[in-house]
């Protein structure tokens, strides 16, 4: 197979990923709440006032026709009006996807290389006590939740030892750096999630490259211990983490959601959550649905990427 | 790696068709022996145990009822009295902490073993079937992947309205599908062995093959995977709950209890939600802990 066509197999299996999230998205936001007038204005409302509510929002129409409005909609960039707001949901979703790009990326910018390096080194350590001790510190980072780790943090840092902002959000003047101080506690929770799975792939990798033949081979060549690691050994070890990057960068908005409750940061995360507390089920599809498309290209770039960078993959140009 | 330098020994003297002598029965008490050497797993299943043991003795344990509110001695902060402390209402922090074991020690194991059915069975079924259900169901499963499981529970719940019912069955499904994909992945490697053939020759149906024949030998796999997914489970319901889509009220909850006291730390009180952290930090690194022993025992 050559690149293109690998590339348009793996676009037209996105594609198709993404319609079916669209339908499970529509489904979630229009059919599973069942009357949306009524979910909107509660038990206690009039019959009448919610029908008219119905109409007016067009939940009357046959699903079939709602879903093809929709879809249309969010293919032409019209994400369709907030319930809430009475207003056009496109700039909510963009000024909070720019935001949660800033927090997402402060946290990436560290857990990158540092959950790289701590792998790198465990396996170079195999065995001793500072490999047990970033294994089990990643292990344990992962799976507490970004809430528990967060609220320690703001007693530590906020309260007692007054080091940081209770709040993500910096003043509106603030310039580039002021606002990075603010994010730098929120994206600590979301860098402790990433950092154990990328620490647990770069460790394996990095076990199973200095175990093979070329390691041993370029050794026995005579290469220094640097040469060896940084040319045949790092190369090959760091591939499958670029995947865990991808997969994590997904995983990741999960973790938004409680990140920026918690520090009441208006990013993409905060506003699904407040749209799911309101019932505002447009903003909600739209956010949900941005979140699915930012994993699926997350995934489809780390594909191809991993691709380009592994000489074994060669799509037959080498043929 | 050094099979080509070195002849397996071991393996030599024992004709391919000899009755193995590791029976199943001996085979399960060496594992056995092996996870209570193994220290990651003996603290994990210890930790457990505690929290197992708090959330069906808690209310003969704690010292005060978890609910009994004392309007005098509000936020409180810790003594020989209230060693935790006291909430805003006067409530006892530490039989809180306690009781609030039980909910959430329900939920999650119950969503878990739900997902591992749920998951055993698509697993099997993509797995032998293979073909087109095996194609329709797998990109299903990516679609739903594709979100991360906290947004579907949130949308769902939104949906349907906020039960432990439906905190059970959304993060069962979920979970359903990522165990599914283990499963699969189990079966595709046994339904060309010999075993399998043999019983199609002996014109066994589906349903028998993949129920008796190859699911006992997909079992360890699973296991793992379900002890890993309690790990998320128990995650993903203490988050709902801090976002206040999960366990309700009156439960003392741990998550419930830091989404309704975390306004409080700016003010001071520490103690209203520091020690329920420490309590959902404990249970989630003993459960992982504990399945990264067996991991290592049932892939050893």
């Amino acid at each position: 197979m050559r690149f293109a066509q690998a590339l348009a197999y793996r676009l037209l299996l996105a594609v198709i990923t993404l319609v079916l999230l669209s339908i499970i998205v529509f489904a979630g936001c229009q059919v599973l709440p069942g009357d949306v007038g009524r979910a909107i204005l509660g038990p206690l409302a009039d019959a009448r006032a919610v029908a008219v509510l119905n109409h007016q929002l067009g939940v009357d129409q046959p699903l079939l026709l709602q879903y093809w409005h929709w879809v249309s909609g969010m293919v032409q960039g019209n994400m369709g009006m907030s319930y809430t707001y009475r207003a056009p949901v496109g700039p909510f979703i963009g000024h909070a996807l720019v935001n949660s790009l800033k927090l997402a990326g402060v946290a990436f910018v560290f857990v990158v290389p540092l959950g790289i390096l701590g792998g790198v080194v465990a396996a170079l350590r195999l065995g001793t006590w500072i490999d047990r001790a970033i294994v089990l510190s990643g292990l344990s980072a992962t799976v507490v939740p970004e809430f528990v780790s967060g609220i320690v943090l703001i007693m530590v840092f906020s309260i007692w030892l007054h080091v940081f902002p209770l709040t993500a959000t910096a003043p509106n003047s603030a310039g580039g750096l002021t606002q990075l101080y603010y994010l730098l506690m929120p994206a600590i929770p979301l860098f402790m999630i990433i950092f154990g799975y990328i620490a647990r792939m770069a460790r394996a990798g990095m076990v199973e490259a200095l175990a093979s033949d070329y390691t041993r081979t370029a050794v026995l060549k005579g290469l220094t211990y640097r040469q060896v690691i940084w040319r045949h050994v790092l190369r090959n070890a760091l591939l499958p983490t670029i995947t865990v990057v991808a997969v994590q960068s997904g995983y990741l908005i999960g973790g938004l959601v409680v990140v920026e409750t918690l520090f009441n940061y208006h990013g993409i995360g905060g506003l699904i959550f407040a749209a799911a507390k309101a019932k505002d089920f447009p903003m909600l599809a739209a956010g949900i649905l941005v979140i699915g498309l930012t994993y699926i290209v997350a995934n489809l770039v780390a594909d191809m990427l991993y691709s380009a960078l592994n000489p074994r993959i060669s799509f037959g140009r080498r043929e | 790696m050094s099979t080509a330098l070195t002849p397996d020994v071991e393996a030599a003297p024992v004709p391919p068709n000899a009755p193995s002598l590791d029976t199943p029965d001996v085979i399960r008490r060496q594992r056995l022996g092996l996870l209570l050497r193994s220290p990651s797993f003996v603290i994990g299943a210890v930790i457990l145990i505690f929290w197992i043991v708090m959330a069906i003795a808690g209310p003969f344990i704690a010292p005060y009822g978890s609910n009994d509110t004392d309007l005098l001695n509000t936020l409180t902060p810790p003594s020989g009295d209230h060693w935790f402390g006291t909430d805003q209402y006067g409530r006892d922090v530490l039989s809180r902490v306690i009781v609030g074991s039980r909910d959430i020690l329900i939920v999650a194991p119950l969503a878990t073993l739900l997902g591992t059915i749920v998951g055993t069975f698509l697993g099997l079924l993509t797995g032998y079937a293979r073909g087109l259900t095996d194609d329709v169901v797998s990109r299903i499963m990516e679609a739903f992947l594709a979100l991360p499981l906290l947004i579907i529970a949130m949308l769902v719940i939104t949906a349907l309205g906020i039960s432990n019912t439906t905190v059970i069955i959304v993060i069962g499904l979920s979970f359903g599908l990522v165990i599914a994909r283990t499963v699969r992945a189990a079966v595709l490697s046994e339904r060309d062995l010999d075993y399998v053939a043999a019983a199609n020759l002996r014109g066994e149906n589906p349903l028998y093959i993949m129920t008796v024949e190859i699911l006992p030998n997909v079992l360890p796999p699973i296991l793992v995977e379900a002890t890993v997914r309690l790990g998320y489970a128990i995650f993903t319901v203490a988050s709902l709950s801090f976002l206040g889509l999960g366990i309700q009220p009156p439960s003392s909850d741990w998550g419930l209890a830091i989404s309704q006291n975390y306004g409080l730390i700016g003010g001071g009180y520490w103690w209203t939600v520091l020690f329920d952290a420490l309590a959902i930090g404990s249970l989630v690194v003993g459960v992982n802990l504990a399945a990264e022993g067996i991991h290592g025992v049932v892939d050893a």
